[in-house]
C-alpha cells in the first residue's frame, strides 16, 4: 500500500509536484497517466526515495519511508530508461542486485525464463539494444517477489511479444493481490489490465477514478478515449 | 556495505588506467633509488614524484569514476540500501585502490632502499595522500550535474594545491619579509595538504637545515613528536572533512 500525502518538489523555480494526495491499495493496478512534464516520474522517484520531496509524508505498507531504507525490499522498479553499469555484464547486474536484496531469498524466475536471460548472461550492458535493457529491468523489477511493482513506461521499447510476456506477468502479479503502479503513453496497452486511473496534471492530480467509473462517467468505451474527451472538454 | 565495496574494488584495480598509474609509480621509484647514492637523497626526489602525480592522479580518475558510476549509484538507489552505505562504499572502494596500488609500486622499493624511519614518514602521507584527493573529487563531482564542469573544478583543485599555493606562499614572503612571519607561515602551510605533507617529510631528512630561520621554526614545530601527530590529524581531517561535506550533499540530493 502507497499512501502519499501533500507531497511537494521543486526543481529550482520549477514547481514539479504541487501537494499530490493519492492513495493505492493492494490488489489494484494503477495506470498513472498525463502529459509530458507533468510529474509522473517525479512522483515515482519521490516514493522510491531519489527525490526527497520538499514537503509532504510518504507512508508504503503504513510507514513514513523518510530515512527508512528496508521499505524498498518490497518494491520491485522498472526504470523509464534503464541506465546500469556499462562495464558490468548482464550476470554481474542481476548477481550484484540478488546480493543486496539477500540471496536466500527465493526468486521469481518467469521472466528471466521468458525472457531467455541465460543466453544473455555473458553480455556486456553497453553492447545491449535499448529493447533488451528493458527486458533485463523488467526482469530484476520482478524477480524478487515484492508487493509493490512501480513500472515506469514498462513496454516503451519492448517489441511485441516481449510486451505481451510483460503484460501477461503484470495479470498474474494482480491475481496475487499485488499493486501495480504503471506510467504509460500508450494508453491502448493498459486497457485490459488498468483497475484504476490517476491522471496528473501540472504537478497534481486531476482526478483519480476506477476504470469503470471512468468509462461511465464520460460515456466512451476506452481509457484513450474517455482521456481525449476529457482534455477536450478541459480546452474548450 | 562489505559487498559494493568489494564489487567497486574488484572494478578499479582491474582498470587499465589504475594499473598503469601503479607500474608508472613503481619505473620512478626503483629508477630513483638506483641512480641516487643515498637513501636520503632517493626519499628527496621521490617526495616530489609523489607530491605532483599522487594528487593528479587520484583527483582525476575519481571524479571521473563518479560521474561514470552515476548509472550504478541509481540502481542500488531503488534497491534496500541506505543512502550514506552508496557513497561510502564508493569513497571506500576508490581510496583503497589506490592506496593500494600506491603501496604496492612505491613502498615496495622504499622500504627496500630508504631509511626506515624516512620511509615510514613518506609512505604515510603517500596513502593519506591518495585519500585526501580521492575525497576532494567527491566533493567536486557532488557540486554539479556536468561532468565537464566537475572535471574542471577538480583540476583546478590540484592546480591550485601542486602550483598556485605555492606561488601564493611566495608572494606572501616577499611582501611581508620585513615582518617576523616564521609562525604565520606554520600556519598557513596547514592550509593545503601537500605543503604539509611536503615540511613533514623534508622535517625527516634534515634538509631543513637549509632553509635558515623558516626551517628552524618548522622543526621546531613539525620536527617534534607532537608536530608529527598533529600533522597527520591535519592530513586525515582533509581527507574527511571534504568527503564528510560531499555526503551531506549526497544524503538530500534528488537523483
Amino acid at each position: 500500500m502507497i499512501r502519499v500525502e501533500a507531497v511537494s518538489k521543486k526543481f529550482g523555480k520549477l514547481q514539479v509536484l504541487q501537494k499530490v494526495d493519492l492513495t493505492c491499495n493492494s490488489g489494484e493496478c494503477i495506470a498513472l497517466i498525463g502529459p509530458n512534464g507533468c510529474g509522473k516520474t517525479t512522483l515515482i522517484k519521490s516514493i522510491l526515495n531519489m527525490v526527497i520531496p520538499d514537503s509532504g509524508r510518504i507512508l508504503v505498507n503504513g510507514k513514513d519511508i523518510s530515512g527508512d531504507f528496508l521499505y524498498r525490499s518490497d518494491i520491485g522498479y522498472m526504470p523509464q530508461i534503464g541506465r546500469y553499469p556499462e562495464n558490468m555484464n548482464v550476470g554481474q547486474v542481476i548477481e550484484t542486485i540478488q546480493t543486496l536484496r539477500g540471496a536466500d531469498k527465493s526468486v521469481d524466475t518467469d521472466l528471466y525464463e521468458a525472457y531467455k536471460m541465460q543466453q544473455l548472461l555473458g553480455k556486456r550492458m553497453n553492447t545491449l539494444s535499448g529493447g533488451t535493457r528493458q527486458k533485463v529491468s523488467a526482469v530484476l523489477a520482478f524477480m524478487f517477489n515484492p508487493g509493490i511493482l512501480i513500472l515506469d513506461e514498462p513496454t516503451a521499447g519492448l517489441d511485441p511479444l516481449a510486451a505481451e510476456i510483460l503484460k501477461e506477468k503484470i495479470m498474474a502479479e494482480m491475481q496475487r493481490k499485488k499493486l501495480v503502479m504503471i506510467t504509460s503513453h500508450l494508453l491502448s496497452e493498459l486497457e485490459d489490465i488498468v483497475s484504476e486511473v490517476v491522471f496528473m496534471q501540472d504537478g497534481s492530480v486531476a482526478f483519480h477514478k476506477s476504470n469503470a467509473a471512468l468509462k461511465a462517467d464520460t460515456g466512451k468505451d476506452s481509457i484513450a478515449k474517455a482521456i481525449s474527451h476529457i482534455l477536450r472538454e478541459q480546452a474548450s | 556495505m562489505k559487498k559494493i565495496i568489494r564489487f567497486v574494488l574488484t572494478d578499479i584495480l582491474r582498470n587499465r588506467i589504475v594499473i598503469a598509474y601503479a607500474v608508472l609509480m613503481a619505473v620512478l621509484s626503483w629508477t630513483v633509488f638506483n641512480m641516487e647514492d643515498t637513501g636520503s637523497k632517493g626519499v628527496l626526489t621521490l617526495l616530489n614524484i609523489v607530491l605532483l602525480v599522487v594528487p593528479l592522479v587520484s583527483v582525476l580518475f575519481s571524479t571521473i569514476y563518479i560521474y561514470n558510476s552515476a548509472e550504478f549509484i541509481e540502481l542500488l538507489l531503488s534497491q534496500p540500501v541506505k543512502r550514506p552505505q552508496i557513497w561510502l562504499s564508493l569513497f571506500g572502494g576508490l581510496s583503497i585502490s589506490f592506496i593500494i596500488a600506491f603501496a604496492v609500486a612505491v613502498g615496495l622499493p622504499l622500504f627496500l632502499f630508504a631509511d626506515f624511519h624516512q620511509a615510514v614518514i613518506l609512505f604515510a602521507t603517500g596513502c593519506l595522500l591518495s585519500a585526501i584527493f580521492v575525497a576532494l573529487a567527491f566533493l567536486a563531482a557532488i557540486m554539479s550535474r556536468d561532468k565537464a564542469k566537475g572535471v574542471g573544478v577538480s583540476i583546478l583543485l590540484w592546480l591550485y594545491f601542486a602550483l598556485l599555493f605555492d606561488g601564493l606562499v611566495l608572494f606572501l614572503m616577499f611582501q611581508f619579509a620585513d615582518y617576523p612571519i616564521e609562525k604565520p607561515m606554520v600556519l598557513l602551510s596547514a592550509t593545503s595538504p601537500l605543503d604539509l605533507a611536503r615540511i613533514l617529510n623534508l622535517m625527516q631528512i634534515d634538509a631543513s637545515a637549509m632553509m635558515g630561520y623558516t626551517g628552524a621554526i618548522f622543526k621546531n614545530y613539525f620536527g617534534s613528536g607532537w608536530g608529527v601527530v598533529l600533522s597527520f590529524g591535519l592530513l586525515l581531517a582533509w581527507a574527511l572533512v571534504p568527503f564528510w561535506i560531499s555526503l551531506r550533499i549526497f544524503k538530500r540530493k534528488d537523483l
